[in-house]
Parts: structure tokens; sequence; C-alpha cells
């Protein structure tokens, strides 16, 4: 009774350390190592060519960038969730073609467009979700077969050829900037469109939805007999991820024409974001604005490639180097960071402040 | 409650007679008759010569793809970059060849010695480094297409008359290509049933956790599956080069040969997560996408569609061994209301 009021007395702080000591923490895993990985390129970038640093060259590239920055937030409720979605590019690819068809010149059917596309992208994530969650077919297959089916659908529907785009009302969401801003002088709107996606996400990661998710990914078991409806959760995760790939098909169609094969390689280029984001495959790890960090980070990555002159044609391997480089740390790090609690505290102690950090404030958490 | 779930586990008892392996060969028996049932609505002959050499000759290529990519996935582990691994040892083969018959044997040998290098890399970064192998091996696949696109733009070197008689003679029926196919598989069958890499291949997939406590050194299989993988995908680059009769640097990424060599493995009744399948069904799973590719290009569907139906066919066919999967896993918690009438009473 007595040790029951006395453990009752003790309020166990919430924070461990002060939000300094959190952050360097933070900054230790994966998750966190991004934002610096992705400083660090900015960096080099400016250094190999000071004209990048121009606040209006940046916010250009930034808003450039948002498309698969988009997609690769859409991939991560799904990775979370321990699931794969290949289907990302055949998704953009289905709506590009449907802005360029449906929609073309008549700005009267701008909306209606919108909310076919929408519609549309929600439809297919609940398919995948579907097959996933009811007919227990992995992910990876049913993802696969929907871009098999999704692309030749759209193939066979535009001919394979291109169309014309659709008006420039329409286009505006991806081209489109908000003029007169002090300083970076411009703001395109695909990046207002990724911050505001960006803040939503930060605030549903941290619902019970969210926390649910991350539990699914972690053990579906687990999650199950605790009371969550995996399927459902699982499913909500693939319609996110079907319409943030609509999103990016939106706005792609503003700087590319309409072409079926628009988008090809979002699917692999937005795993490889999350991944190098910090979030695990298989689920249950990961911040999803690391995942965000990792897109502009690879992105980044190309940009500095560019500017330091190295042919186009290598770029594909320096990708896959820094994937496999990146990934091996990362499996380190958190190889390590588990360990730290338990046995070995010490190989850790040199680097960090904060040796008794027990539970690892890592992204998974969502704070800073 | 009773009369609820008695009709469930009869059926799987039914159900239960057969492996993963059998519900692929009857899919593939139904297909054969499926085929040939709509080759002679079209007015043609489903096993005249022509055609079952037709269909032989398709399953070759991705077969040997697919055998590979089945001991890799038994293991755990997946490989993405075996298109980029069969169109770099086809352009290298042919560079080597030059028309030459007697340049063959070397390049055979650099063709697979660079393979089987890779595949070491690969099972390394897997194994040791202890990367999940979606990303080390879409990385090395990246890093392969990289250098094949810096260094080869078109087609090149040549392959001599003697070596492109593996890729158009015929044994009876059978083409020599699908004879080898089937010899690898064979050998592979062996290395799973007879030797103790094939054993330790289907723990490690199983659980990596139990087998490395069992005393099993994981890396082992997993560095022989990627390695067996990569030789594979050498084989299937080289039968496409004897094909071709020139090295095309984009040969392997225009057949998807990845993917389809997963969804051929999948459909074939293997685990994704490892641990359990084998390569029989793998086998029967590529026989079923040629007999289908070859079923839709007599009935002359539209290119674009054919993608359509082949989705459609993995999904309703993996789906089929899932719902078995789920029918024959005990009931657990079966009855949630003791535990709750039980925490009741406490109270």
């Amino acid at each position: 009774m007595t040790s029951t009021t006395q453990t009752r007395a003790v309020t166990l702080p919430a924070y461990s350390h002060g939000i300094g000591g959190r952050m360097a923490a933070s900054m230790s895993t994966p998750g966190g190592a991004i934002f610096l990985l992705a400083a660090a390129l900015l960096v080099a970038t400016i250094i190999a060519n000071p004209n990048f640093g121009d606040p209006g060259v940046i916010i250009r590239f930034l808003g450039r960038t948002a498309p698969i920055a988009i997609a690769a937030m859409g991939q991560y409720y799904v990775i979370v969730a321990g699931e794969f979605d290949l289907s990302m590019a055949a998704v953009i690819a289905a709506q590009v073609v449907i802005a360029g068809n449906y929609i073309g010149e008549d700005t009267s059917r701008n909306v209606t467009g919108l909310v076919l596309m929408l519609l549309l992208g929600a439809f297919v994530g609940l398919l995948n979700g579907l097959a996933t969650t009811v007919l227990q077919v992995p992910s990876f297959i049913v993802t696969l077969a929907m871009m098999l089916a999704l692309t030749g659908l759209v193939r066979h529907l535009s001919g394979g050829a291109a169309d014309a785009p659709p008006n420039d009302d329409f286009r505006q969401m991806g081209r489109g900037v908000v003029k007169g801003v002090p300083v970076v002088e411009v703001i395109p709107y695909p990046l207002i469109i990724l911050a505001v996606l960006c803040a939503a996400a930060v605030w549903l990661m941290r619902r019970p939805f969210g926390r649910t998710l991350i539990a699914v990914g972690d053990s579906p078991d687990a999650a199950r007999i605790a009371g969550a409806r995996v399927w459902w959760v699982k499913t909500q995760a693939f319609i996110l991820s079907s319409l943030a790939a609509t999103v990016a098909g939106v706005l792609l169609v503003g700087h590319a024409g309409v072409h079926p094969t628009v988008g090809r390689g979002y699917e692999f280029a937005a795993i490889t974001a999350v991944v190098l984001g910090g979030v695990v495959l298989g689920g249950g790890r990961g911040w999803v604005l690391s995942a965000v960090a990792g897109a502009f980070a690879i992105e980044l990555l190309f940009t500095l490639l560019t500017v330091l002159d190295i042919d186009a044609t290598w770029r594909d391997s320096v990708r896959g180097v820094i994937i496999i480089v990146a990934v091996a740390v990362a499996a380190r790090a958190w190889t390590r960071g588990r360990r730290t609690g338990s046995a070995t505290p010490s190989n850790s102690g040199t680097s960090d402040p904060s040796p008794t950090t027990e539970p690892v404030p890592g992204t998974n958490t969502g704070g800073i | 409650m009773s009369d609820i779930t008695a009709p469930p586990p009869a059926l799987s008892k039914r159900l239960g007679g057969l492996t993963a392996t059998g519900i692929v060969l009857i899919v593939l028996v139904l297909a054969v008759v499926l085929g040939s049932v709509l080759t002679a609505v079209e007015g043609r002959n489903f096993f005249s010569t022509g055609n079952l050499r037709d269909i032989l000759a398709a399953t070759s290529v991705l077969g040997f793809i697919a055998i590979g990519q089945t001991l890799v996935i038994l293991g755990g582990s997946l490989d993405l970059s075996v298109p980029f691994v069969a169109s770099l040892t086809g352009v290298v083969a042919a560079g080597i060849m030059a028309g030459e018959t007697g340049n063959v044997a070397p390049a055979l040998l650099a063709a697979v010695g660079l393979a089987a290098a890779i595949g070491f890399v690969n099972g390394v970064v897997v194994s040791l480094l202890h990367v999940h192998g979606f990303i080390a091996t879409l990385g090395m696949g990246l890093i392969i297409s990289g250098y094949i696109a810096s260094n080869y733009q078109g087609n090149t070197g040549s392959a001599p008359r003697s070596f492109r008689l593996i890729g158009i003679s015929f044994i009876g029926p059978i083409p020599v290509s699908t004879l080898i196919m089937l010899g690898c598989a064979l050998l592979a069958i062996l290395l799973l049933r007879r030797t103790r890499t094939g054993h330790h291949l289907y723990a490690v997939g199983g659980n990596p956790e139990v087998a490395r406590l069992s005393g099993v050194r994981t890396s082992v299989p997993i560095i022989t599956a990627h390695v067996l993988c990569s030789v594979l995908a050498a084989f299937a680059g080289l039968l496409l080069l004897a094909r071709l009769s020139v090295g095309n640097p984009t040969i392997g990424s225009q057949g998807q040969y990845d993917l389809m060599s997963i969804a051929a493995v999948v459909l074939g009744g293997t685990l994704l997560a490892g641990g359990k399948g084998n390569i029989t069904g793998t086998i029967a799973g590529v026989a079923i996408f040629a007999v289908m590719d070859n079923v839709m290009a007599v009935m002359e569907v539209a290119p674009f569609l054919r993608d359509v139906v082949r989705g459609a066919v993995i999904v309703a066919a993996v789906a089929v061994y899932a719902r078995r999967s789920i029918d024959r896993r005990p009931a657990r918690f079966e009855r949630p209301g003791v535990l709750d009438a039980a925490l009741q009473e406490a109270r």
C-alpha cells in the first residue's frame, strides 16, 4: 500500500532533458541526421555554385521538389504501417492523363476534375488497402498488380501518346507563385501546398490515428489484440498514399506535359526518400518530416552532381551508393540506439551528450 | 457456435491435403485447359508444335531469373538488381565475344564471374551490413544502371553463330534454353532439399534470430542465395544475347524482370516474407505467365490491356493461397467472453 502511494507521489518528468538535449539526441538518430545531411548538401551546393545561395533560387528549387516530397509523405504512411506502395507512379500517370483529357481547355471543369481525380485516388488506395488487408495478399504484390493494371489501362486509353496540357488556370497550382514577397521574391504554390500538407501530417501523426498507424506497423498482432482495427488503419494509409500521389500528379501537370510516362520512377524515388529519412522498411519507426527531408536531400544531391559537372548518366550510380551507405549507417544507429538502454551504454557515450537517454527520443515520437 | 465453425475445418481439411504447390499446379492445368479452349475458339491448335515451342521458349528467360529470385526470397531478402545484371552481362559478354567463336568461353567466364561478384556484394550488404534487401539491391541496380548508361550508348558487340544456336535450337518441341533452365531448377531443388546450405536458407528466411541462436551462420546462406541469383540472372542475360545476337544495354529493364520474377515467385506459392516455398511452384508460376501471354497474343488482346489482365490474375491467384493460410491458422482468442467475465468477477 505504502509503496503504491510512493510511486504515485513521484511524477516522472515528461522529458528527461531540455529542448537542446532532446534535439541533440534526435539528431543522432537516422530520422534526425537526415536534416543535417540535407543542410550539409545545401551548403556544399552553395559553395560549389554561389548562385544557388540566392534565396529566390532556393525557394524555386524547393517548389520544384515539392511533388516528390509530397509523394514521399504519402509513401511514409504506407511504409510506417509495414507495407509498400508501388502503384504511386501509375496513379500519377493516370491523374495527369485525366487532367489532360477531361479538363483540357474547359476551365469550368477545373473543380469537378479535381474532385474526380481525388475520388479516383481514394478509390485506388481503397482497392490497394482492401486487397492487402482483407484478401491478405502481400502489399508488394497488390500494388505491383495495381501498377501493371493502371499503367496498362492509361496507355490503352491514351494510346500511349502525349496530349495537350490542361488550361493554364489548372496548371497554376503546379507552376504559379505568390509575387512580391520580401527576401525570397516569390513563393511557389507547390511549396505552400507542401507546407500545409506537412503541418497536417504532423498533426495527423500525433492524433490517435497516427499513433495507431505506427503501432500497427510495429506489430500488427499486438495492435489487433489491443483493439485497433488493423485492416481499416492500413487501408487508410493506402488511401492517404494514393491521395498524395494524386496531389503530386496535379502539381506535375503544371511543369510537365500530359504523357502517360509522367511520374515514372516516382514509387522507387519516394521509397528511397522515405528510407533515407530513417523510416524503417517493415514499419513502426520513423517521422513523417524526416521522409520529406529525405526527398529534399536526394534532390539536393542531384543538384550538387549537376553543379559539379558530373555526367547525368552517373547520377544513378551515385544515388545507389548513397542509398546503400545511408541505410547501412542507419541500421547501425538503430541497433546501437536499442542497445544503449540495456547493456552497453558506453559505446555511444563519447558522442552523445546524454548517455542516460533511455527510450531514445527518436523521430517516431514526433517531438523535436 | 459449433454449427458455425464446423464447415471451415472440413473445407480446410479437404484443402489441407493440398500444398500450395498443388494449388499452383491445379491453376496451371486450369490455365492450359482454358487456354486451349480459347485458342480453339480462335480456330487454332494450342498443342501444335509451333505454339508449344513458343510457350516453352517464353518461360526460359523469366524462369532463370525466377529460380534465383526464389532462393533469395526464401532467405527473406529480395533482388531488384536482376534486370540490370542481365543487361550488364549481356553487353559485357557481347563485347568480349565480338563475333568470334573462340571468345565464347572467356566471355561466359567473365559474365558469370562478374555476376557472382555483384551477387556477393549484394549478399554481404544484406547479411553483414543489415541493409534491407529491397534497398541494397535497388541501390545495386542503380549503380549498375549508371555504369551501363555511361559506358554503353547503343547495341554493342555481337554473338557468333555457334553461341546463337543455344537460343534457336530445339530437341523435339522443347527449346534447348528451356532444358538448361529446367536443369538449373533441378540443381536448385537439390540445393534446397539435400544440402546443409539449403536447409539453413529456409531456417534463416523463417526467422533469422532463431536460426542464429540455433547455431546457423546466417550470412552464409544469404550470400550463397544472392550469388546464385545474380549468376542465374547472368544466364538470362546470356540467353537474351544469344537470341538478339547483339548486346542491348536496356534489355533487362525493358522486360521488367525484377518485378515480374517476384510476381512469378509469389504466384508459385512462396511466401514473400521468406522461409516457405519451393522451386516447383515458381516454375509453374512462370509457366502460368507464359500460357497467359500466349493466349492473349493468340486472341489479339490490345497490348496495354494485357497488363491489366496480368495484374488481375496475380492478385486473384495469390488471394487464393492467402485465404487458405487464414483458414488453417488455429483459432486463438476464440471466446474473448471468458476473459471479460473473469475481469468482471474480479471487480
